[in-house]
């Protein structure tokens, strides 16, 4: 069937800033009387000019910068707001997903939010009579699920929850980012239901970071950028350009744009460079900051990541502040020494913070480097992703 | 595919910004009842799991305030009873206005105090108020079975004008939906809604028949005082269960009439604001 699923053309979407806030009744009556004339509210355009369409059965994922759209034009496919401009049309029923458990209530027992959260997501009783079993068998909550959710374990929820959204019965799945739960053992599972939902002809549309995800999951790429659509094509295709223009947008280097807000503590600079040779190299950031306020004494923690944006490594090479508000201005070498890294681009995200709940500032991805050469010597063919980004040091040895 | 999915899979949806005319959509909002029982249900669970007492905060509250009107209203102040005991004239008022002010405070929290919900998923907004105004019946036939223990106890027996209680239900259940729409859409927008309607609920008590008759109210005044929609309901409740005094028919109408007008208005309000609820709450 060549059936459209969806169809989008030229949806956009404004906000008035200000618009957003929650206001005080009272406030807005003394403004009224005090005639004060208010200033023209700013807007911007969350989405623009957005259009594509999805056949049955076809896999879409969408990938994007935060505030690039993506989850305006989630929020208006789910019908959550409505569109400024343009239309889109959807045939079948649609089920969102942007969270799991939505509606769980911590008082009533497993099997009651299994009925309540399958309702909200849409599902008859009729066919949550049916599934109610599959859902409790994957879940692995069997013992528990007349007990209240309050009492279990955090796991425990999140595998009840994704259990229902797995079995939801829709056309359509509109998923954001629900694949970021639980334990890793249940992240595969629940990958691995993902791609069987996908390949089970039902239409996905799959807002998400992990680019391997979704380069394993979707059929079709969709690339939004400040609210516009910058490429559409396959998956691969998506996922490729993405990559190219996260790493063709940063330097060596980065300074902190005049427009970020100030901050007690704030990153102003980063420089890196590469110092060795494979397999040992050693990344070498130098961070300048500049404290303006009061903070607790700070620490430093360095990411390094994979252009997709999945972090391969973190070091925090002191993990007590040794950052002090007092000295106001700071500079600060960090000295990484890699693992042997398959040749390729790399991000890094540095960031500063009192505990680790506390993040002074942040820079994400702000500097890139390459490697050039295989950590192997002498390996005249090439490396790619799909064996992973470290080549441990490995010895062997015939026994006979 | 499931068979339900393939039946339904001919529904088209069109999402456009939003124009004309902004009626509730009757055969969506019936696609959705399940998810209405179901809310429905799940207030009145967690609302008797949570307390111990449960049920018995049901009886104590209008068995308190019947205790207290009669004391203050009915010894202290000497107010009429049109001829029957005091705390049977109390209840009989509390019972609709115990029901009112409940459903209302709770539907002007509805939507607010499911934001999880609201900003997550889909579904007629309606249907949160409305299952509030719903499941506080349940409080309310609690009640009623107290009021009829009460009846008995002062050998009361009810007249065929009983049979008209079910037409002043509905009323009352109007009126709390027609209020709440308007305070659940306030309240999205202006959160010191919150803190104006437990104020509200406090002086439309003293503004309605309830710790008092209507007979109290200067004749010149009645008009007037029939503006306030809950003198019909509770003048109807009275005369249905005791039947001293017939209600006015003008009083009946002119609530009626307000009531409509309300409703409307906040129908038409909450629909207006209903596609910004997720942007803003």
């Amino acid at each position: 069937m060549t059936d459209r699923a969806i169809t989008v053309e030229g949806l956009s979407k404004r906000y008035r800033l200000g618009q957003l806030h929650v206001n005080l009744l009272s406030e807005h009556l003394s403004n009224l009387f005090r005639g004060k004339n208010r200033t023209p509210p700013q807007e911007f355009w969350a989405l623009q000019n957005v259009s594509f369409d999805l056949a049955e059965g076809e896999v879409l994922g969408i990938i994007g910068r935060n505030g690039a759209g993506k989850s305006t034009l989630l929020k208006i496919l789910s019908r959550l707001t409505s569109p400024t401009r343009g239309r889109a049309t959807v045939r079948g029923r649609l089920t969102s997903l942007l969270e799991v458990g939505t509606g769980f209530h911590p008082e009533l027992t497993g099997r009651e939010n299994v009925y309540l959260n399958a309702t909200i997501l849409g599902m008859r009783r009729r066919e949550i009579d049916r599934k109610f079993d599959d859902i409790v068998a994957f879940s692995g909550v069997e013992g528990f699920i007349d007990t209240p959710v309050k009492r279990y374990s955090s796991g425990m929820y999140v595998r009840l929850a994704f259990a229902v959204a797995a079995h939801i019965e829709a056309d359509i799945l509109l998923v954001d980012e629900v694949l970021a739960v639980g334990d890793a053992e249940f992240q595969k599972r629940c990958l691995g239901k993902m791609s069987e939902v996908a390949r089970g002809g039902r239409t996905v549309i799959f807002v998400s970071h992990n680019l391997l995800a979704l380069r394993a999951l979707c059929t079709r790429g969709l690339i939004l950028d400040k609210g516009e659509v910058v490429l559409s094509g396959t998956a691969e295709e998506a996922v490729s350009a993405y990559e190219l223009r996260n790493l063709g947008e940063r330097g060596r280097s980065w300074n902190r744009p005049a427009e970020m807000p100030a901050r007690d503590l704030a990153i102003t600079e980063i420089t890196s460079r590469l110092t060795g040779q494979q397999p040992n190299i050693t990344l070498e950031l130098d961070v300048t900051l500049v404290s303006s306020g009061e903070h607790k004494p700070a620490f430093i923690a360095v990411d390094v990541l994979e252009p997709g944006g999945t972090a391969i490594l973190q070091a925090i090479p002191r993990l007590d502040g040794f950052i002090d508000a007092a000295d106001r201005s700071h500079l600060v070498s960090v000295s990484i020494e890699l693992p042997p890294l398959i040749p390729g681009e790399y991000l890094a995200t540095v960031w500063v913070g009192s505990h680790n709940t506390q993040t002074l500032d942040e820079v994400r991805e702000g500097v890139v480097f390459e490697i050039t050469d295989s950590p192997t010597e002498g390996r005249t063919f090439p490396h790619t992703r799909d064996h992973g980004y470290v080549v441990p040091r490995s010895r062997v040895e015939k026994k006979r | 595919m499931t068979d339900t999915a393939s039946r339904e899979h001919q529904r088209i949806t069109v999402i456009a910004p939003p124009e004309g005319v902004l009626a509730i959509d009757f055969a969506e909002l019936w696609s959705y009842r399940e998810l209405l029982l179901l809310l429905i249900w799940r207030d009145a669970t967690v609302r008797y799991k949570q307390s111990v007492v449960g049920i018995g905060w049901a009886l104590i509250q209008p068995v308190m305030m019947m205790i207290i009107f009669t004391l203050v209203f009915g010894h202290f102040a000497g107010l009429p009873s049109e001829g029957v005991p005091y705390p049977v004239l109390a209840l009989s008022a509390l019972l609709p206005w115990n029901y009112f002010a409940r459903s209302l405070s709770d539907s002007s929290n509805s939507l607010v105090g499911s934001s999880a919900l609201v900003t997550k998923i889909y579904f007629p907004r309606v249907i949160l108020p409305l299952s509030k105004v719903f499941s506080g019946l349940i409080d309310f036939a609690i009640a009623f079975v107290l009021l009829i223990a009460v009846m008995i106890w002062y050998r009361i027996a009810p007249s065929w004008r009983i049979i008209t209680l079910p037409a002043f239900t509905a009323m009352a259940i109007l009126v709390a939906l027609a209020v709440g729409l308007w305070m659940t859409a306030l309240n999205v927008r202006y959160r010191d809604v919150t803190f104006i309607v437990p104020f509200l609920v406090q002086l439309w008590m003293y503004a309605s028949p309830v710790a008092y008759s209507t007979s109290i109210v200067p004749a010149r005044w009645r008009w007037f005082y029939a503006l306030n929609p809950l003198t019909g309901v509770i003048d109807g409740f009275r005369w249905a269960l005791l039947g001293r005094t017939a209600p006015r028919l003008d009083t009946i109408a002119i609530s009626l009439a307000i009531v409509v007008v309300i409703f409307f208005s906040g129908l038409y309000y909450f629909r207006r604001t209903e596609r910004t609820f997720a942007d803003i709450i």
